[in-house]
């Protein structure tokens, strides 16, 4: 092959695998007919496969690099569901109600504690789909207004999955590329996540001040449901088997996977679940889609972005660089989603330590909480309001993530790097 | 007389008392609640952020994972809204109508009232610790736009001095 050959063969490969990325996330944002993301994301990595636009060897890489990392983050989704099947989330509601005494107050402050912990723990796939729910009929209960209270939930599923690395899917992949333990990641992040919950709550409460102040008008039932016992000891074991797992130099997937298993295996003896319903709590077409879409932006990565974006993404890992990264990573994850800026960072961000990683996931984990859902603002309004008829008003929630988002992103990483001088990596 | 009581969570009762003793007999009151699409939204935007997680089929009933929360909640903001009218006409003790409107709340609000003669609102905030707010987002709003004479009624009893 000739020189000129290979200088258009290569420009081709750019432009196809940037193009099938973008189809990708559009089709991801938009979900033409419904379809789940698979459906065009596992051709579209087929499609870079097959024409060469990346090596089987780094296609095979990418899948045995995110094939752990998937299996870890299903494990505790299906905890999480499994827990929710238990009555947890319900309990947590009623909880809510009883020791919020009727004060929308005091219960913002009980739906921080309880998003911030499920988030950390049960991850934020959790806190959206699952508590999400609950704290709205909890506020509907109580007869107070709902909105600071959901809006709370969808805040801290982003901002609170800091902690720990189960807690959200980009802190997994960031766990594989920084060589962190899970313990050292934890206790980095702790500070952060302290840091960028406080900075939410001290808005929040302002900024929500004239509906808060309105009250609530049904008195709380003293209703006292059972505490599913056995769900909360699995999910502390669980934590306990993370924090051995890391300690004797074993994945901490397995932990998670010990966890889901116990109480698996118990609602199936139960019959309190079936296999179907395990199996759909483990979403298949999620995990191809997050393979697939780790194939086609590695294929976007090895063409040129990495030499395009190396010399936007700040080096070092002293504070300005800390803060420049995250910076990026948060307008990055605005843009194109965290799943994708993740994926895209990592390999411009793992060479500088796992400083620069953490603080990758600093942005793309407060970030999104600016746009809508921190993904393709503009496409997903349009899906919303083509899916339900009725005008949304981004103005209010754009506001609050204008008000939140730099603010908790600064603290945050100056904490970070406290974190990192007094820790160490 | 046509009637208008916008009935919101937290300062309802302060609206269907005025209602009840200020209002002539013989008026047609029309009891509103507003479903707002922006709390449902929200839950929509999130769980949409979720990439990955969705299931085929967008508007299927909740079933654990690929299940928009959002639309859990827009069948929860219905129900409230006729419980919260249930109670408000209980209180009124008066001949009325009941009706949940969907949509932008404060615009939803603004359309109710087009053609009435009263429209009957709550402040929103607390007359115990005065504040810069007394009227959030969608009242004032409903303040601004509103066509008709509008009876801004305080949410609590006047304190003692």
């Amino acid at each position: 092959m000739s020189r000129r050959d290979r200088v258009l063969s290569t420009s081709f490969a750019e432009a196809l695998s940037v193009g099938l990325l973008v189809l990708v996330l559009v089709c991801a944002v938009a979900r033409p007919f419904g379809w789940p993301e698979a459906v065009v994301a596992v051709p579209a990595a087929a499609v870079v496969v097959g024409t060469g636009a990346i090596s089987l060897d780094h296609a095979a890489e990418e899948v045995a690099r995110l094939g752990p990392v998937i299996g870890f983050l299903a494990a505790v989704l299906v905890l999480a569901q499994l827990c929710d099947d238990e009555g947890l989330f319900h309990a947590c509601g009623a909880w809510m109600a009883r020791t919020s005494a009727g004060r929308p107050g005091r219960l913002l402050v009980q739906v921080f504690a309880a998003a911030s912990v499920i988030t950390a723990v049960l991850s934020l796939d959790a806190t959206v789909v699952l508590l999400t729910p609950v704290v709205f009929a909890t506020a509907a209960r109580l007869g107070a207004r709902p909105k600071p209270h959901v809006y709370a939930c969808t805040h801290l599923s982003n901002t609170a999955s800091l902690l720990l690395p189960v807690s959200n899917l980009t802190n997994l992949l960031a766990l594989a590329a920084s060589g962190l333990s899970f313990t050292r990641f934890a206790a980095l992040m702790a500070l952060p996540w302290v840091v960028a919950i406080a900075v939410e709550y001290a808005v929040f409460r302002r900024f929500f001040a004239a509906d808060l102040d309105a009250g609530a008008t049904a008195a709380a039932t003293g209703e006292e449901p059972e505490m599913p016992l056995f769900a909360l000891l699995t999910v502390a074991g669980t934590l306990a088997g993370f924090v051995l797992t890391s300690v004797i130099g074993i994945d901490p997937a397995w932990a998670a996977l010990a966890g889901a298993l116990v109480l698996g295996v118990r609602a199936l003896a139960r019959r309190r679940t079936t296999p179907r319903a395990v199996l759909r709590s483990v979403s298949v077409p999620f995990l191809a889609f997050v393979l697939a879409l780790g194939v086609v932006v590695r294929a976007v990565v090895d063409n040129g972005l990495a030499d395009a974006l190396g010399d936007l993404v700040p080096s070092g890992h002293g504070l300005a660089a800390l803060l420049g990264i995250a910076a990026l990573a948060a307008v990055l994850a605005n843009v194109i989603n965290n799943l994708p800026a993740t994926l895209v960072l990592l390999p411009l961000t793992a060479p500088a330590g796992p400083g620069a990683v953490l603080a990758v996931l600093l942005g793309v984990n407060i970030g999104p909480n600016l746009t809508y859902a921190g993904s393709l603002a503009t496409l997903l309004w349009r899906r919303i309001v083509h899916a339900h008829d009725s005008a949304v008003g981004l103005k209010e929630f754009t506001l609050l993530g204008l008000l939140t988002v730099p603010a908790s992103l600064l603290l945050a990483v100056l904490a970070l790097w406290g974190s990192l001088h007094a820790i160490g990596v | 007389m046509a009637v208008v009581v916008w009935i919101t969570e937290g300062t309802w009762p302060a609206c269907v008392d005025a209602a009840r003793t200020g209002v002539p007999q013989g008026a047609e009151i029309v009891l509103l609640y507003v479903a707002g699409t922006e709390v449902p939204g929200a839950a929509h935007g999130a769980f949409a952020g979720l990439l990955g997680r969705g299931h085929p089929g967008p508007r299927h009933p909740a079933a654990g994972w690929g299940s928009d929360p959002g639309d859990r909640m827009e069948e929860l903001a219905s129900a409230t809204g006729e419980n919260l009218l249930r109670a408000a006409a209980e209180r009124l003790t008066r001949p009325c109508t009941v009706r949940v409107a969907h949509g932008r709340v404060e615009r939803e609000v603004v359309a109710a009232a087009e053609g009435a003669e009263l429209l009957v609102l709550a402040r929103d905030g607390s007359r115990a610790h005065p504040g810069p707010h007394s009227l959030g987002p969608a009242a004032r709003y409903v303040v601004d736009h509103a066509r008709c004479p509008v009876l801004l009624v305080w949410p609590d009893p006047l304190p003692d001095h």
